[in-house]
Formats: structure tokens, C-alpha cells, sequence
């Protein structure tokens, strides 16, 4: 296999998996909905 | 507030206060992540040359060792806070390892799976069961091991004690990644960059890795920020 496609792999899965993070992160904040006693 | 420095520390220990400073430092931090994550990116894939004997492939340091810095720096700072939270009785220190956990295991991921990558091209194979790599893996099993026991137990005081004791003991794991290279003989090099000697690489190599570190650290802060103000939301 080419250099390219380790080189790609690497760098597509790190960005993929730290948008999903990000994905993940605004989910569980619209979950835990607007702050009641904290502002 | 008071004006004594040591009461102001503690004015931020409690969950209501640090919550508005939390959203402020975070979004700062995404916008500082993203445009250093460009710069680093431009760096490392356009402006860098290419290596003598590696050739293309070696570009995956830049985020592969941003990465396992990362990975071994979060798992301090979260076995930091949960000492603090043992010795403190302090609820946002347990809520910061708790908010720690998953993005310390998202970048011990990044470390393996990258280094992974780049090891099948330079050294004929992904995987090797070498101390570097391994001590790499019990550190992705010990955020794990943190999670699953945080979620293990029902009620929250107690889990955050308990799991702050696996941070802490997991704490010895750390030197043992780091100085693997230096007490055995791996297949896995020494470190290229050091506080006490010069870099052994170029200096636009150098400044790629810097550059992906700091969107690293940028990152890390702004993710952890947002999950510990989700966790303040459901818990307080």
C-alpha cells in the first residue's frame, strides 16, 4: 500500500474522531437543557 | 469577593461560580484550537519538508505525537483533581476528572491508532507488543477502567470516590509510558523532543509539532470545559 494511505488514514480518523467528540458534546449539552439555579 | 488571593481559589471551587468561567475560557480555547490547528496543519503538510528516509509518511507525528503527549498529560491532571477532591472534599474537582476521562482516551486512541499507522510503513508492522506501546494501551484501559466504574456505581459521591482511587494508583502507569524507551530496549525511538537538549529535527518539523500541540492543548481545554458544565447541569 501507498505512503498516502497511511498518511490519510492517520489524519482522517483523528479529525473524524475528534468531530464526533464535538458532535457528542453539543448533544449532551442541548440534553441537559438550560441551567435552572446556575446562570 | 474577597480580596485575600487563597479565598479568591476557592471562590472558584464551587460548581455555580466556576460555571460562567467555564463557558467563557471554552469558547476561547475552540477558536484558539481552530485557527492553531490550521496553522499546524498548514505547517505539517504543506511547508515542511519531506524526510530523507521516511519519506511522506512521517507527517503523522504531527498529531501522533501531539497526541501521546496529550494522553499522558490528561491522565495527570485528572488524577490531580481526583487527589484534590479526596483530600479537599471538593465536588467540581471530582466533576473535572470525571470531564477529563473521555478526552484523555480519545487521544491514548489517536496515539495508538496513529503510531500504528505510521509503524506498518517504517517498521514493517502495526502492532508490537513493546513497552512503549503496551504501557500506551493500559493507559487507554485505565480511562476506560475510570469511566466504567464511574458509570458502575448509582450514586454519584461514591462513584467519584471511587474512581478518583483508580485515577490515582493508574497515576504510576505515566512515568512508566514515558521512560519505557529508556529502561528497555524497544522497538519504539527515544524522544525527538526534550526540555534539556536540542531537538534532533528540522525546525519548520519542530514548529508543525509545536503549533498541533498547542490546538491539542486549546482543544482539550475547550472540550473538557463543555462537558463539565453539562455535568454541573445534570448533577447540581
Amino acid at each position: 500500500m501507498s505512503h498516502g494511505f497511511f498518511l490519510w488514514g492517520a489524519y482522517a480518523v483523528t479529525f473524524a474522531v475528534l468531530a464526533l467528540e464535538v458532535w457528542f458534546l453539543f448533544r449532551r449539552s442541548r440534553r441537559a437543557g438550560p441551567s435552572r439555579q446556575i446562570k | 469577593m474577597n480580596s485575600n488571593p487563597t479565598v479568591r481559589w476557592f471562590w472558584f471551587a464551587s460548581p455555580q461560580t466556576f460555571f460562567p468561567l467555564a463557558g467563557t475560557i471554552a469558547r476561547w480555547c475552540a477558536v484558539g484550537a481552530a485557527l492553531l490547528a490550521l496553522a499546524g496543519l498548514y505547517v505539517g503538510l504543506v511547508a515542511a519538508p519531506t524526510d530523507a528516509q521516511q519519506g511522506e509518511v512521517y507527517r503523522i507525528i504531527f498529531i501522533h505525537v501531539p497526541a501521546a503527549w496529550m494522553s499522558m498529560f490528561i491522565y495527570l491532571v485528572m488524577a490531580g483533581w481526583a487527589a484534590i477532591g479526596l483530600a479537599f472534599n471538593t465536588r467540581l474537582s471530582f466533576m473535572m476528572a470525571q470531564a477529563l476521562a473521555p478526552t484523555g482516551a480519545l487521544f491514548t486512541f489517536i496515539a495508538l491508532w496513529t503510531g500504528s499507522l505510521w509503524g506498518r510503513p517504517t517498521w514493517g508492522t502495526y502492532w508490537v507488543w513493546d513497552a512503549r506501546l503496551t504501557s500506551e494501551l493500559i493507559l487507554l484501559f485505565l480511562y476506560l477502567g475510570f469511566m466504567a466504574l464511574h458509570a458502575a456505581i448509582d450514586d454519584p459521591r461514591r462513584a467519584d470516590r471511587a474512581s478518583a482511587l483508580l485515577a490515582i494508583v493508574g497515576a504510576v502507569n505515566v512515568p512508566i509510558i514515558y521512560y519505557s524507551v529508556q529502561w528497555w530496549n524497544t522497538l519504539h525511538q527515544g524522544a525527538s523532543v526534550s526540555l534539556t537538549r536540542a531537538p534532533s529535527m528540522a525546525a519548520t518539523m519542530l514548529t508543525g509539532m509545536l503549533l498541533m500541540a498547542l490546538a491539542f492543548w486549546a482543544y482539550s481545554i475547550a472540550a473538557v470545559l463543555v462537558r463539565v458544565r453539562c455535568i454541573i447541569r445534570e448533577r447540581e
